[in-house]
């Protein structure tokens, strides 16, 4: 048996990568933790410097992150971590062929975060179904309702608490919004 | 009051608000409309034919594949990859095995690896097949969807006899896959290709220079590069836009390195690019499958590492340890070490990426899909806004939106 594979809790290694160094040189208070387990650059900023950091790591020509991969949420409520949420942003640089990991740790009485959909298109709909599964709120965004589940929907069903097999009662017929009905000009 | 008191009474404007002397006048499109494929819903603005707004609703495919992920064991997350893009099952089994095989740190055997790219190509052979023949059918080529569809069952009936299924594959495991090539399956994929050159040649004179496609097509939702990159857009949809960037080749996964393929991409992003960048995808895909067969090795095509694959039978029965592994597998399940990983493959549309979190039990913390098409989506009023109503059918038809995948 590998090594490896049989210890429970394997060493993350605390490699510095390129990119971690310059983050480190650009904004040297705002780094809570990193690391790169596997080969993926994490950085664990403050939540305060979310944008800025954004902002540099999508506009500096030495990061050129042109594309928000992918964002999401972990909730460590069974972990029994603190803070309790985690966001957590993938970037991808074509110029420069890598990929890092953003992580920003939020607290569950005041999970808030500055919205990023003003450095990428691709955010919106993001952070609407982050919103939705886990109750983020994502300060700045312009239409933060749910996607994926109802309108209806009680509660935010990738949290932890929520129960995998909860039912929530039949939501009632909508009343035809106004502006749908058809051929009102003919 | 009748309807004609309450329609005069609008328009005179003093039963509400609003400004009804403007022509725009918003339409539903779907969810249950055909070209919607069952699943999305359109609100598009109308000032006349042209659409100069639109909403778009989704969420009506939604099992919650995240939720039920997390409830489960990391092995029994393998059948519900099969319903996330259900044209290429195959391609989110493997990518789904080869997040789980990074957390561990292990690799599979080059046999397993090899036998993946040829299986993975093949399901990105019938993504595109799907896609091309749905959104030709959708503007009336119907021939070629037939087509299409013909030699996409070629290419199930290879699925099948590798997998058992022809759509709920279920096909890798953790360090490998669970069958290796049946008996003289690499000279039916030869015979099989053969047919498919034919088909994809008849296809190709019957669509690609035929006026009346290229009409519906050419320059109708074109996306600049800043945009697409900015939407977040992988796959054909980023190629089209004269983007070439490719997971296989940008991230260089499994065996894809030895193998040499090229990567088509078009220059203005429309319909029609996005046309010519899957036929060829399918052309250099063939490619693939040709030259990995060639050079597939012998050799097992699981791993042999404890803890990962279940223990043959005769050791089951025969022996304390095989029977201890295999009683702890199905009990306590895989027990990948504590971490995170985010592991992104070339699905049939896109870039399918796992981000997974292990705490080093066996329960996953977080499974996380990110589902190229949600981009394509996400992106649909900005191609759309600006062409007319008719538009949005080759628009929709060649984002190649995957229910399964987008909802999940």
């Amino acid at each position: 048996m590998g090594e490896e594979i049989s210890t429970k809790e394997a060493e993350i290694p605390q490699d510095t990568g390129e990119l971690t160094s310059l983050l480190r040189q650009e904004f040297p208070d705002e780094i809570t933790d990193y690391h790169s387990h596997r080969g993926d650059e994490t950085v664990v900023i403050k939540r305060d410097s979310f944008e800025p950091v954004c902002r540099f790591l999508r506009e500096d020509s030495r990061c050129s992150f042109e594309i928000m991969m992918d964002l999401t949420a972990v909730d460590r409520l069974e972990m029994n971590e603190e803070p309790r949420f985690e966001m957590v942003y993938h970037f991808k640089s074509l110029t420069h062929a890598r990929r890092l990991r953003l992580k920003v740790r939020l607290t569950e009485d005041d999970c808030k975060i500055a919205s990023i959909h003003h450095l990428w298109k691709a955010v919106d709909w993001y952070e609407r179904e982050c919103f939705d599964m886990f109750g983020i709120h994502f300060e700045g965004h312009p239409d933060l309702r749910r996607i994926l589940m109802y309108d209806e929907f009680e509660g935010h069903p990738l949290r932890k608490d929520y129960p995998i097999d909860k039912q929530q009662p039949l939501s009632q017929l909508k009343e035809v919004d106004e502006r749908h009905v058809y051929g009102r000009h003919t | 009051m009748t309807d004609m008191n309450l329609l005069q009474s609008r328009i005179e404007g003093d039963s509400s608000g609003e400004d009804f002397s403007a022509s725009v006048m918003s339409i539903e499109i779907g969810p249950a409309h055909p070209a919607m494929h069952g699943i999305v819903r359109f609100t598009t603005h109308l000032d006349g034919e042209l659409i100069v707004g639109m909403d778009t609703e989704i969420g009506y495919l939604h099992r919650g594949f995240e939720k039920e992920s997390e409830n489960s064991k990391w092995i029994q997350v393998i059948p519900y990859t099969d319903r996330l893009n259900y044209v290429s099952p195959l391609l989110n089994n493997i990518g789904y095995s080869m997040a789980v095989e990074k957390l561990y740190g292990i690799e599979a055997p080059r046999r397993a690896e090899f036998t993946r790219v040829i299986m993975g190509e093949i399901s990105r052979i019938t993504d595109h097949l799907t896609c091309l023949g749905a959104a030709a059918m959708e503007i009336g080529a119907f021939t070629f969807f037939l087509w299409f569809i013909k030699a996409r069952e070629y290419l199930w009936e290879l699925v099948e006899e590798m997998t058992g299924a022809r759509l709920t594959t279920n096909w890798t495991r953790f360090g490998g896959n669970s069958t290796d090539l049946p008996d003289g399956f690499l000279t039916e994929l030869a015979d099989r290709l053969a047919k498919l050159k034919d088909v994809m040649e008849e296809c190709d004179k019957l669509l690609t220079r035929n006026k009346i496609f290229i009409d519906r097509v050419k320059d109708i939702g074109s996306f600049s590069k800043e945009d697409a990159l900015s939407y977040g857009f992988t796959g054909p949809l980023l190629r089209a836009c004269g983007i070439p960037y490719d997971v296989r080749r940008a991230d260089s996964y499994s065996v894809y390195d030895e193998l040499d393929f090229e990567i088509p991409v078009g220059s203005t992003g429309d319909c029609f690019d996005r046309f010519l960048v899957r036929m060829e995808e399918i052309r250099q895909s063939i490619n693939i499958i040709e030259q990995a067969a060639d050079k597939i090795p012998e050799g097992p095509f699981m791993t042999d590492e404890r803890m990962l694959h279940y223990p043959d039978k005769k050791d089951v029965y025969g022996n304390i340890e095989g029977l201890i592994d295999h009683f702890k597998l199905v009990m306590e399940g895989h027990q990948p070490p504590a971490g995170e990983i985010y592991m992104p493959i070339e699905g049939g549309n896109g870039e399918i990426g796992f981000y997974l979190v292990s705490d080093g039990s066996g329960d996953p913390v977080r499974v996380r899909l990110r589902p190229p098409c949600f981009n394509f989506v996400a992106a649909m009023p900005a191609m759309t806004i600006g062409h007319y109503v008719a538009d949005i059918v080759p628009i929709f038809g060649s984002v190649n939106m995957i229910g399964g995948e987008l909802d999940r």
